[in-house]
């Protein structure tokens, strides 16, 4: 299928989730371009995070579509295994496998799910982990790592299998100061390559520099979003001017 | 300190030279059923852990009931039962196979125990980030989640198993000629108590391989 640089990879409607009887988003609609960087903000409990995991499936929605590249893969029959090969998710706490080097934390989905032979899976990984500088780290296991430098290794084995969007859930919330740039550069690299990605992150400075939208959401639902001058420089909503104002007077 | 009938007690050249063979026999079986029960009994608690994990209600409470009855069932009883009251419902067995079923079901009930206790304490996380790559519940458990868990599972599991396969010598209520069993025939038809020190060394050759196999393994996987 051919499709415009403008049409949307990834298109959310009317999004609903709930927990048992707390419900987390409340009408979500949103779209992601191609090679677009959407950054959501919000306080928390405002269902940034859920959105972000609604979007590779992690987790079931409760009512809406997701439409990715024209599939809905909230429908009951979808292949959701051959759909997250093509939605990369980045985690808060890396999640790598302990029991593997930073080499094999990449190379597992590249031979089990893709089933590449060893050689071409072992060249791509590489590929990944030098496209994040952790190529010199390749044998270390995760305990070995820093933290910045295990989220690197998860951004590889995300982007390893050439997805067509990768999910960021609060990538540098865990990390040490000193260590977020390393990651945040990572990110910008990815981004240069065209990457289409959805970062979920209080990284405002890293916002303002590197979103194409920022979507600012509250109590489930997206109260307003616009180009990182729109919504840092003149917010529309009290609540969003509320809140950037909690997070800068934080520093 | 009397010696000389400390030697001839226990350590006495004659009995040793007429006995050991019989306590080789027994050491020998008591390898035996404690290698089936280990095999059988790890097994056994693997897959029930691995059934309990697919979350089905009714499954699991068959396997929370057959672990919970199992932990509280005295061994002995189990082999007692089994060997005695299953023939009245025309299931007869050997004293071998009552004590490898009932060990093994006692250590399947405490594996699986130990099994599930590792996989729940590992993070989530794992398993979300490998069906994030579009790897199965079945993969992402295979190649992440049990390596994880396994390796948590280790010391409890190996103090458990030698616990388990050293009741084989309760076998010798129904007649298991197992190196207990063996010694102490020995003991009353010698009139010497040296038997029973064959027994004491052939036990710790036995066993003390396994203990410290088990303090490799869990040093290895630390």
């Amino acid at each position: 299928m051919l499709e415009s640089p403008s049409q949307a990879i990834l298109s959310i409607r009317g999004l609903h989730k709930a927990y048992g009887g707390n419900t987390v988003l409340k009408g979500v609609d949103l779209d992601v371009h191609r090679g677009e960087l959407v950054f959501v903000i919000g306080p928390s409990g405002s269902g940034k995070s859920s959105l972000l995991r609604c979007c590779n499936v992690l987790e079931p929605v409760t009512a809406g579509s997701i439409l990715f590249d024209g599939e809905d893969i909230t429908a009951p029959r979808v292949n959701l295994n051959a759909v997250r090969q093509k939605i990369g998710m980045v985690f808060q706490h890396f999640n790598l496998y302990p029991h593997m080097t930073a080499l094999e934390n990449v190379m597992l989905a590249l031979r089990k799910v893709q089933k590449l032979p060893r050689p071409e899976a072992e060249r791509r990984a590489r590929e990944a982990l030098a496209q994040v500088n952790m190529l010199d780290r390749a044998t270390f296991y995760p305990d070995q790592l820093s933290g910045g430098q295990q989220q690197r290794v998860g951004i590889a084995r995300s982007i390893a299998l050439r997805p067509r969007i990768v999910l960021f859930d609060e990538p540098t919330s865990a990390l040490d100061p000193e260590l977020v740039g390393s990651v945040l550069e990572a990110m910008r690299g990815l981004k240069a390559t065209g990457m289409t990605m959805i970062v979920v992150s209080h990284e405002m400075g890293f916002a303002r520099a590197a979103a194409d939208r920022v979507v600012f959401m509250d109590g489930g639902v997206i109260l307003e979003q616009g180009t990182p001058q729109e919504i840092f420089e003149q917010p529309r909503h009290e609540r969003t001017r509320a809140f950037l104002s909690s997070v800068t007077t934080r520093h | 300190m009397n010696t000389q009938g400390l030697i001839f007690s226990f350590f006495n050249p004659d009995v040793i030279g007429k006995y050991y063979p019989f306590i080789l026999s027994g050491m020998w079986v008591t390898v035996q059923v404690g290698a089936a029960v280990v095999a059988t009994g790890l097994a056994l608690g693997f897959l029930l852990a691995y059934a309990r994990a697919c979350g089905l209600r009714p499954a699991n409470f068959l396997i929370v009931a057959f672990a919970d009855v199992l932990r509280s069932l005295p061994p002995l009883v189990g082999i007692i039962l089994l060997f005695f009251a299953f023939p009245y419902i025309g299931i007869s067995m050997s004293a071998f196979t009552a004590t490898w079923l009932a060990l093994s079901l006692v250590l399947a009930a405490f594996a699986e125990e130990i099994f599930w206790a590792g996989l729940q304490a590992t993070p989530k996380g794992l398993m979300e980030a490998g069906r994030s790559t579009g790897m199965g519940w079945g993969q992402t458990m295979w190649y992440v989640v049990w390596p994880h868990a396994l390796k948590l599972t280790i010391p409890p599991l190996t103090n458990r198993v030698i616990a388990i396969v050293k009741n084989t010598a309760l076998g010798a209520v129904v007649g298991l000629a197992e190196v207990v069993n063996n010694a102490q025939s020995a003991t009353s038809s010698a009139g010497s108590a040296t038997p029973l020190t064959l027994c004491a060394l052939g036990s710790l050759a036995i066993f003390l391989p396994v203990v410290l196999a088990g303090r490799y393994i869990e040093k290895r996987f630390r």
